[in-house]
């Protein structure tokens, strides 16, 4: 038994190995990129659409609605990032259904991969909205003894977010196996049916935590609110 | 439990191509769908509120000029009104003028029929009184009638008064004193000398008497005396009764009365 999709390889060549988790995250996008180009490519504007076309447009204004509340007032700009995270995420996991499937977030190369994403996000869009300067002055607030709390905050929370999506993901697949040697019949898909509730949970938190996180480094500090002027 | 790095740099490679094509096949498209279809909606609320806005001021505009229109109508209606009254008074008017002039012409033409009807039986009448009175009296004439028509004239010479007499002296006086005696008979004798006798007490000295026969007398006696007349006869009765008759039955005075119109058509019928 496999404790990571990482372990099945199917082609390697040095350095560079092709395995279970690469091959089911490309089988996932293919899925993702692909139904979404074969429902957008007939959308309408008009007020009668397709069904598909509903439900894509819920999926999308849902997110959408959770980014602004998460503190990100204009989301279509981080839609891409975060929609893209959520989406991957549970779709990973909602896979576990599937006979003989592993999510490739079982794997911590890949919530490592992105929690790194995460990682990288937040500084590149704290920069892009407050500039290098403003954004590199967010680790010395509120006084410089902060900053090395800070790196290490960011530090560590990437680990958290890698750690914790991995364990969850992979703890599922882990107690189904345990649980499949010893009474086959109907714990697994008690536990299949928790791990679909634990995979949307799970990339519910991951996505909303990225959110945050970015929100808190686009935010600039609030000025000081004037005092009403009384007549 | 390991990590694999080329793992998650494949990972990290695969995610970010995977946010590209997402933007490029999901969000983007989608997005734009429904901003459109949100313009799309603001315009046909916009254009449904415009379109209202106006319908509700048309409509305004409508009950304005349909209010204007019933007004018209009204003071229309009421103009024609008084205007068919104000010319049917005056017809009613003219035609009771007209029923008038009429009523008065035919009350005028009835009349004047009227009285000329009663003038024309009145001389009718007369004329027939006259002539049957005459006839009667040419019937009876005799000897015997002129015998007691002289007696009657005999008795009124002697009771002869006044003016009368006195003119009848005064003509006899200045003229050839003779008195011409005309009689529808001839008198006998004894007449002759009882009317000469007469005669002489009236005037006071002897008459020459001259005695003639006039037929057109009927009955009577004319005495004349240098134009001056005393006549008891017939025809003076007769013309004496005329002159009543006439004076008897004055024109009548114009009848406008209907309630006299039976009368007058019995009497026309007749």
């Amino acid at each position: 038994m496999n404790l990571s999709p990482d372990e099945v390889v199917f082609w390697r060549y040095g350095f560079v190995t092709i395995n279970l988790t690469l091959v089911t995250t490309w089988g996932i996008m293919l899925l993702m990129v692909g139904g979404s180009f074969l429902i957008t490519r007939k959308l309408k504007t008009g007020l009668l659409i397709s069904r598909w076309q509903c439900a894509l447009e819920i999926v999308v204004q849902g997110i959408n609605t959770q980014i602004a509340e998460a503190g990100l007032p204009r989301p279509e700009k981080y839609i891409g990032f975060i929609g893209t995270l959520f989406l991957f995420i549970a779709i990973a996991n909602v896979g576990i259904v599937l006979p003989w499937y592993q999510p490739p977030t079982g794997s911590l190369s890949t919530t490592a991969a992105l929690a790194v994403a995460v990682f990288l996000a937040v500084p590149f869009f704290g920069i892009g909205k407050t500039g290098v300067l403003a954004y590199l002055k967010t680790y010395l607030q509120p006084t410089f003894i902060m900053l090395p709390f800070n790196l290490i905050s960011d530090a560590t929370r990437t680990l958290a977010l890698a750690v914790r999506l991995f364990g969850n993901i992979m703890s599922g697949g882990m107690i189904v196996g345990i649980l499949l040697s010893i009474s086959p019949l109907f714990f697994p898909i008690i536990m299949n049916v928790l791990g679909l509730l634990t995979g949307l949970v799970q990339a519910y938190i991951f996505s909303v935590l990225a959110t945050v996180y970015i929100a808190a480094a686009v935010a600039k500090p609030a000025p000081p609110e004037p005092l009403p002027v009384s007549n | 439990m390991e990590i694999n790095w080329f793992t998650v740099v494949a990972q990290l490679l695969n995610f970010l191509l995977l946010v590209w094509l997402m933007k490029r096949f999901l969000y983007q498209p989608v997005l734009a769908a429904i901003e459109a279809r949100e313009q799309k909606i603001k315009a046909q609320l916009n254009d449904a509120s415009m379109q209202k806005t106006e319908a509700q001021a048309e409509r305004e505009q409508y009950q304005q000029k349909n209010a204007d229109f019933d007004q018209r109508k009204q003071t229309l209606l009421a103009t024609a009104h008084a205007e068919a009254q104000a010319e049917r008074q005056q017809l009613l008017d003219e035609a009771r003028q007209d029923a008038d002039t009429l009523r008065t012409k035919q009350a005028t033409a009835h009349q004047q029929m009227q009285e000329k009807m009663h003038d024309d039986l009145t001389h009718q009448t007369r004329q027939t009184v006259l002539s049957l009175t005459k006839k009667a009296l040419t019937d009876l004439a005799s000897a015997g009638l002129e015998a007691q028509a002289l007696a009657v004239f005999i008795g009124r010479i002697e009771h002869l008064q006044g003016t009368e007499k006195q003119g009848f002296i005064d003509a006899f006086q200045a003229g050839a004193k003779r008195v011409q005696v005309r009689s529808a008979f001839a008198l006998s004798a004894e007449q002759q000398a009882e009317l000469a006798a007469a005669l002489t007490a009236l005037i006071g000295t002897e008459a020459a008497c001259t005695f003639t026969t006039a037929p057109e007398l009927i009955s009577g006696i004319t005495l004349s005396a240098n134009g001056y007349q005393l006549a008891w006869s017939v025809p003076n009765y007769l013309a004496e009764l005329e002159s009543s008759l006439a004076a008897a039955t004055p024109p009548r005075e114009p009848a406008g009365e209907s309630e006299s119109e039976p009368e007058l058509r019995h009497h026309a019928s007749n």
